[in-house]
């Protein structure tokens, strides 16, 4: 199991990563969602130890990353497919990752065979792989130890649907029996079909999180006022987050909360309603929209 | 029921298993011996620093008067040529996490990055120290040769000459990984480390108050000496000096540098 608490990590006065606090537990997948440049991979860098957070603090089965003694056999990493050195093979790349966790070395063609990697495939470099084949070897290495908990970083990019479908077989199998998966997508479509709870994030900070189906189905309260950041400031002090929505904010949290939120602080509500069934869908499109204009720089 | 079952469920179980322990540096260090000689241009660099050994015993055995066709004329030629050459192959076991971003999967393996960098530290002093087997081997199999065709084929040679050479290989490969720590970039570490020295000398030609200060600090002058079986006190202390500056201190930054760099 994953816990997060309060993960702030900033590049010189850019926050790219603002207090995120959540946790994944044993016999679930979490699907970690944002657009391109919310935070979601210096995120899973912070909690596997290879970015320091600037505060907070982040533990993998109950311990911080960085003090546990053969991370690979507990937890299964895959931040990047490309980051493969471009001339060993696919298997020696294993070789190497089996050896040092010590483990057996026919883990390394079982786990070759379980991500559809043949014998052929196995003896070429990583050069002439295509992305899809870099994921599915990067998917082989996480696996290699046989960990109870998965950290993967966009698995599905490059994969063609048929590969998408057998991950998602994969991924659901593995948490059903209980082992723990963080997977992160920009895109809400890939992850809903797999995924138990979601974690979204935009800008940093977290937007939205619980379990898959209220958050599909309860999408949240609309709120409008003329004075919109007397709206937002009221909602801060309240603690209830909210996005910019197409008209109005979007808030996650029911309409009487939010009604009295906006009323302790004295403010003139013009729109108060429940975000309809598509309120996770229009959050996710409204923070793509405007968060992917300007892709956080590091 | 249906009976169909999800494509190689089973096989990805998460077991329960005591916890592991963690890699003994020994097999750290294996590891990246292994990493060394695993690539392409890894092996490439091996077997041509062997060859350039190879060759400048045949143009001895070819060229050199009679007389001087001794096991240590044969030996000590061929240090210079790999004492420029491996440390290379250092800077690469190091800087290539960085260039081919396997640091992303190393150091997720073992978080304790210090653990890693002082394998690659025993690997590459392990292939100075096998570099040096190599030159003796060469210059044994030249001196049999030699015998044989006329040449002197003396064998004699002190221990002290055989020491200075490993002391020389080694400083050069520890030289290089801490150029490697330094910058983390192959070009510029391995450009860094072979220019710096030659500017240095080229410098303190041209500028006289530098002179002094060179004989101190440039590294082709103050190992010069370790080319031959002995060593004045005030030899080993300009190398003492010369290693400090361009072994020991960017080293030190390196291994600052290295342990908190983000692994993106």
């Amino acid at each position: 199991m994953i816990t997060v608490e309060n993960l702030t990590k900033r590049y010189g006065p850019h926050p790219a990563v603002n207090d995120v606090s959540f946790h994944c537990e044993p016999g679930t997948v979490t699907g970690f969602l944002g657009p391109n440049g919310a935070g979601k991979s210096t995120t899973m860098r912070m909690i596997t130890g290879l970015t320091a957070p600037t505060a907070g603090r982040a533990t993998v089965a109950g311990r911080p990353y960085r003090e546990l003694p053969n991370p690979g056999r507990e937890v299964g990493v895959l931040l990047d497919a490309s980051a493969q050195h471009a001339g060993r093979t696919g298997r020696e790349a294993l070789t190497l990752s089996a050896y040092t966790m010590g483990l057996d070395r026919r883990e390394v063609a079982a786990k070759l065979d379980l991500v559809g990697l043949n014998a052929v495939a196995a003896k070429r470099r990583v050069r002439a792989y295509s992305l899809g084949m870099r994921q599915r070897l990067g998917l082989a290495q996480a696996l290699l130890g046989d960990p109870r908990v998965l950290i993967l970083d966009e698995p599905a990019n490059g994969l063609d649907p048929e590969g998408i479908f057998w991950m998602r077989g994969l991924l659901r199998d593995f948490a059903d029996r209980g082992g723990t998966v963080l997977l992160s997508s920009h895109l809400l479509r890939e992850v809903e079909a797999v995924a138990d709870r979601l974690v979204v994030i935009g800008g940093g900070r977290i937007v939205a999180q619980g379990d898959k189906n209220e958050l599909l189905a309860g999408g949240g309260t609309l709120v409008r006022a003329r004075d919109g950041a007397a709206l937002r400031r009221a909602l801060d002090a309240a603690n209830l987050s909210a996005a910019d929505g197409t008209d109005g904010l979007l808030v996650q949290a029911d309409a009487e909360t939010v009604g009295q939120a906006a009323a302790d602080a004295g403010v003139a509500l013009a729109e108060l309603r429940p975000a309809g069934s598509g309120g996770l869908e229009q959050l996710f499109l409204t923070l793509t929209a405007g968060e992917s204009t300007k892709e956080a720089v590091r | 029921m249906t009976t169909t079952t999800a494509p190689a469920a089973g096989a990805v179980a998460p077991r329960q298993h005591a916890p592991a322990d963690r890699p003994s540096l020994v097999r750290l260090t294996v590891v990246e011996l292994r990493k060394l000689v695993d690539t392409r241009a890894g092996r490439w660099l091996l077997i041509t620093i062997g060859l350039i050994a190879a060759a400048i015993v045949t143009l001895q055995l070819i060229y050199a008067k009679d007389a001087d066709q001794t096991f240590v004329n044969f030996f000590t030629p061929s240090l210079l040529p790999v004492g420029v050459l491996l440390p290379v192959l250092g800077i690469l076991s190091i800087t290539s996490e960085w260039s081919q971003r396997t640091a992303l999967t190393t150091y997720a393996l073992v978080p304790r990055r210090e653990r890693v960098v002082a394998a690659k530290l025993i690997a590459v002093v392990l292939t100075a120290l096998a570099s040096v087997l190599a030159s003796l081997a060469i210059a044994a199999a030249g001196t049999l040769v030699a015998g044989a065709t006329g040449g002197a084929g003396t064998w004699r040679v002190e221990a002290a000459l055989i020491g200075n050479a490993v002391i020389f290989q080694v400083a050069n490969v520890l030289m290089g990984a801490a150029f490697g720590l330094l910058l983390l970039n192959p070009p510029l570490a391995i450009v860094g480390y072979l220019l710096l020295p030659t500017l240095w000398s080229v410098l303190s030609e041209l500028v006289r108050p530098l002179r002094g200060p060179a004989g101190w600090l440039d590294t082709s002058r103050t190992m010069e000496p370790l080319f031959t079986d002995h060593l004045t006190g005030g030899q080993w202390g300009r190398l003492a000096v010369s290693l400090l500056v361009w072994l020991v201190l960017p080293m030190a930054a390196g291994l600052v540098r290295t342990l908190r760099r983000e692994v993106s």
